[in-house]
């Protein structure tokens, strides 16, 4: 079985693994990273979403193979005490009902205001329409990624 | 006025010293003894147990509850720790919350449903703090040798204004566990409350948004294998063969299952079970009846026309009314099956042992779940620990426990730790459904367009009695039937997030709206018309308050400028009680291109005193997101007993760019306070369906919306 040398969170993991697993249950099962979620396996619901190279995207459907060198974060990663502006944001406006789904969004909304600092409340909807909350809590992530946006570093 | 209480001195709690210093105060919040305070032992420490219904403050001023209730993203531990801290006066920085596992002999009703908790525990939870409390004063007065009344409270703080005097709760904490309770603890003015009715974050907050592992699907033991279970894909069949030689020799794969009808596939992580899974060769044979959607519309029509039904109730002569009437109205309203679809899929935790059983897990039926692994695997129930996990969303799903059961089998079979984990296709499949109703309602008019008669007959696919004969507009209605009559199928139904009326609501609401124009009356004027008539000359029971349906229906009205909507703009109005609480709503619809688009949902609650601000307007907006997502897109179809829909790529659920702007307004009233879970939603269907009416003229005669002519894309 192959080995990989995962770059978690700014640490080296090597991990003995199939290579078409995907990095959702590699996260999960293999380095109890449990933070990334599994909601569907088919990307629709972007609660497995983490950073890749500081871009946001599916773990379910990303094989462990296809990282090689890249530089992975998880929710549990984002920051060292938790207080990642959205982490801010999130607690500040209330966001979380279930709560599920919620480091799935917040990995969504950092990777977008990375690239978009100032968004308005459409780009924001756009750019989180993929996360599906089933508690229906979107009125409050779009206000929270919007107070993200406009905090002061 | 304040509130005292009366009791049994026997019940009264003593003050019990922690082994470190500081007070323990048990009480049985959930107990059905009028929640007197009662004593825990001073051998059942929490450091010994673990466990329980105490209140305890630290020395350092720490307040630790342990809330009994399954979290499920209703807030209970919030809300609940709100109310005992409020009669405690304590320092909410400091209030700390833990859930309880289960233990049914210092909780009853320790389950999520039925928006029940918060009007279970009110008085419960406000008498252990205000007797907490107490104990404090008690030990400040003493040491101070002031009397107590000269003493008050404040923000986790005795105080004594004459002498400038005043001590923390934690410092008071170990005093106060040798005074002695009164018979009667004064309870807080409403108008003084500081922290009931405030928006209060949730406490949870901090361990979701790092991504500490606090669900089910997260437990991890030594020593366990992970599990993943075919179950058979067609409702009405059985296992006939499996061949499992090659799942069996699959990387990471230790054992290959059969129980029941499920066949387990047991390995060293999920991934790789869930891979062997798809080599597994099974075959399956007929069971009982293979149903496809087809068969069930058939089976409406059957049953709508057909005698068998069973009469919920009956008022005057229904008959008459028909014949005499001026006017007819009929419709049939259609609600499919639909699934949960909590993000976190099923899961549990078992550990069977010769001596001891372990589970953890999400469920909103813990004690349930225990008695049921109890009599599968023959053990003693006190042998049996149950741990209560953070759910993932439960929307009724978490009520059965099938899949706990499961893994416990599993478990005792295999005898390892095992966590058993569902796919989504497994959840949207394994069934448990939304019962599909089709409704058909008729309503005779006099000259004058008075309801003077009204039938409503409900068929359902395994619903039970699919009406609700006893809520509005019963007893406004001189001449009234209400029947139902069900089919029986093997296809696996159960609660949804307010069960029946969350489809029942939209059907009526959207029914009396056709009424209203048949009668050329306004739709808010004659809902108010029918609730005078149920005032004044009522027909049978009455048995919902009809000040707080006319309050919440005013309401909604004057927040949302009925009648007098902007140019473009829409409006339909719908009102339900469900679940103790009122709810009204009017929905704003504008067309866009052609089509419908909902804009804003307003909604008028009466659920009695708001404990959260932050957390009821959650629980009403969010009612409303997910009542809207599925009238409007929800829908799972059979062929030949297959669920056609299995994931997310097929089954659509609403998403942040469909959400209509939501505003929500509590009427202050004076009642006990009720539940939130469920209450908010069953309205939002009908305030659509009557919306999307007068912006297209078209009517939604079935769920999902978007299936319907003027939503769809030709």
């Amino acid at each position: 079985m192959p080995v990989y040398n995962l770059q978690v969170n700014g640490r080296s993991y090597k991990v003995e693994v199939e290579a078409d697993t995907p990095v959702l249950w590699v996260l999960r099962d293999h380095l109890r990273l449990v933070g990334t979620k599994y909601g569907c396996g088919v990307g629709q619901c972007g609660a497995c979403t983490v950073h890749l190279d500081g871009n946001a995207v599916r773990s379910c459907l990303l094989p462990v193979s296809s990282v090689k060198q890249s530089k992975l974060t998880t929710i549990e990663g984002l920051s060292t005490e938790g207080d990642h502006p959205l982490q801010k944001a999130w607690d500040e406006v209330d966001v979380p009902q279930c709560g599920y789904c919620q480091a799935g969004q917040i990995m969504t909304a950092a990777a977008f205001l990375k690239r978009n600092p100032k968004p308005t409340a459409e780009q924001v909807e756009s750019a989180m329409h993929g996360n599906l909350c089933r508690c229906g809590a979107y009125h409050r992530i779009r206000e929270a990624v919007l107070a993200a946006s406009q905090a002061k570093p | 006025m304040a509130k005292t209480y009366d009791g049994d001195r026997r019940d009264f709690l003593k003050n019990i010293a922690l082994a470190g210093g500081g007070l323990l105060l048990g009480f049985p919040w959930d107990s059905a003894r009028a929640g007197m305070p009662s004593l825990i032992g001073p051998s059942t420490l929490p450091a010994d147990t673990g466990i329980n219904s105490y209140l305890s403050i630290l020395t350092d001023g720490t307040v630790h509850i342990h809330s009994p209730n399954p979290e499920l993203g209703q807030n209970i531990m919030t809300s609940f720790a709100q109310i005992v801290a409020e009669e405690l006066d304590a320092d909410w920085t400091k209030v700390k919350v833990s859930q309880a596992p289960l233990d049914t002999k210092r909780f009853e009703r320790q389950l999520t449903g039925g928006s029940g908790a918060i009007p279970h525990s009110w008085m419960r939870l406000r008498k252990a703090g205000a007797s907490a409390r107490h104990l404090l004063v008690a030990a400040a007065a003493k040491r101070w040798g002031v009397p107590a009344s000269e003493c008050r409270t404040e923000n986790g703080t005795v105080l004594h204004p004459a002498s400038g005097r005043k001590a923390g709760y934690g410092e008071l904490a170990s005093e106060a566990a040798s005074m002695e309770m009164p018979a009667d603890v004064k309870l807080k003015d409403r108008k003084d409350f500081r922290l009931i009715g405030k928006p209060v974050r949730n406490i949870a907050n901090r361990d979701i948004v790092t991504g500490k592992g606090i669900y089910g699907i997260d437990v991890y033991r030594d020593g366990m294998v992970y599990a993943v279970v075919q179950r058979p894909p067609a409702f009405g069949t059985k296992i006939r063969n499996v061949d499992s030689a090659a799942a069996k020799a699959m990387p990471g794969v230790s054992d290959v299952v059969v129980f029941k009808n499920n066949v387990a596939v047991v390995g060293r992580s999920t991934w790789e079970v869930m891979k062997a899974r798809k080599t597994l060769k099974v075959e399956y044979e007929k069971e009982g009846a293979i149903e496809s959607t087809e068969d069930h519309d058939r089976l409406f029509t059957e049953m709508l026309n057909g005698s068998k039904s069973v009469v919920r109730r009956k008022d005057g002569d229904v008959e008459a009314a028909f014949r005499q009437a001026a006017k007819v109205v009929k419709a049939e309203y259609q609600c499919p099956f639909i699934p949960h679809n909590p993000l976190e899929p099923m899961n549990f935790f078992a550990d069977v042992r010769q001596d001891a059983v372990e589970l953890v897990g999400p469920t909103q039926t813990p004690a349930a779940a225990r008695s049921q692994v109890a009599r599968l695997l023959s053990v003693p129930e006190d042998r049996i620990r149950l741990d209560i996990t953070r759910l993932g969303g439960g929307f009724g799903r978490r009520l059965r426990n099938d899949y706990a059961l499961e893994a416990a089998e599993l478990s005792s079979i295999i005898k390892k730790p095992v966590k058993v984990t569902w796919s989504r296709e497994d959840d949207m499949t394994g069934g448990v459904y939304r019962p599909a109703v089709r409704y058909r309602f008729e309503a005779a008019l006099d000259g004058s367009g008075n309801l003077t008669g009204y039938r409503l007959k409900g068929a359902g696919i395994n619903a039970d009695n699919s009406t609700r004969e006893d809520n509005f507009p019963s007893g406004a209605v001189p001449n009234l039937l209400i029947e139902s009559v069900d089919h029986k199928s093997p296809i696996t139904t159960g609660a949804w997030r307010a069960p029946i009326t969350n489809f029942l609501a939209y059907a009526e609401q959207a029914f009396l709206d056709e009424v209203a124009v048949a009668a050329g009356k306004d739709p808010v004027a004659f809902r108010l018309d029918l609730l005078k008539k149920a005032r004044t000359s009522p027909t049978g029971a009455v048995k919902y308050n009809i000040d707080r349906m006319e309050g919440v229906i005013r309401k909604a009205a004057e927040i949302s400028k009925w009648g007098a909507a902007p140019k473009g703009v829409s409006q339909g109005f719908s009102v339900y009680f469900s679940h103790a609480s009122y709810v009204a709503q009017v929905a704003e619809v504008s067309v866009k291109d052609g089509r419908p688009e909902v804009e804003r949902v307003y909604a008028a609650v009466d659920c009695g005193p708001v404990i959260n601000m932050s957390g009821a307007g959650q629980q009403v907006t969010g009612a409303i997101v997910d009542g809207m997502g599925h009238a409007m897109f929800g829908k799972i179809t059979f062929k030949d007993g297959i669920p056609q829909q299995n994931n997310f790529n097929q089954y659509r659920l609403i998403r942040m760019k469909e959400i209509p702007e939501v505003e929500v307004r509590f009427l202050e009233t004076d009642y006990e306070p009720t539940g939130l879970g469920e209450p908010a939603l069953p309205p939002t269907g009908g305030a659509i369906a009557n919306a999307v009416f007068r912006a297209t003229g078209k009517r939604m005669y079935r769920q999902p919306f978007v299936e319907e002519a003027p939503f769809k894309r030709s």
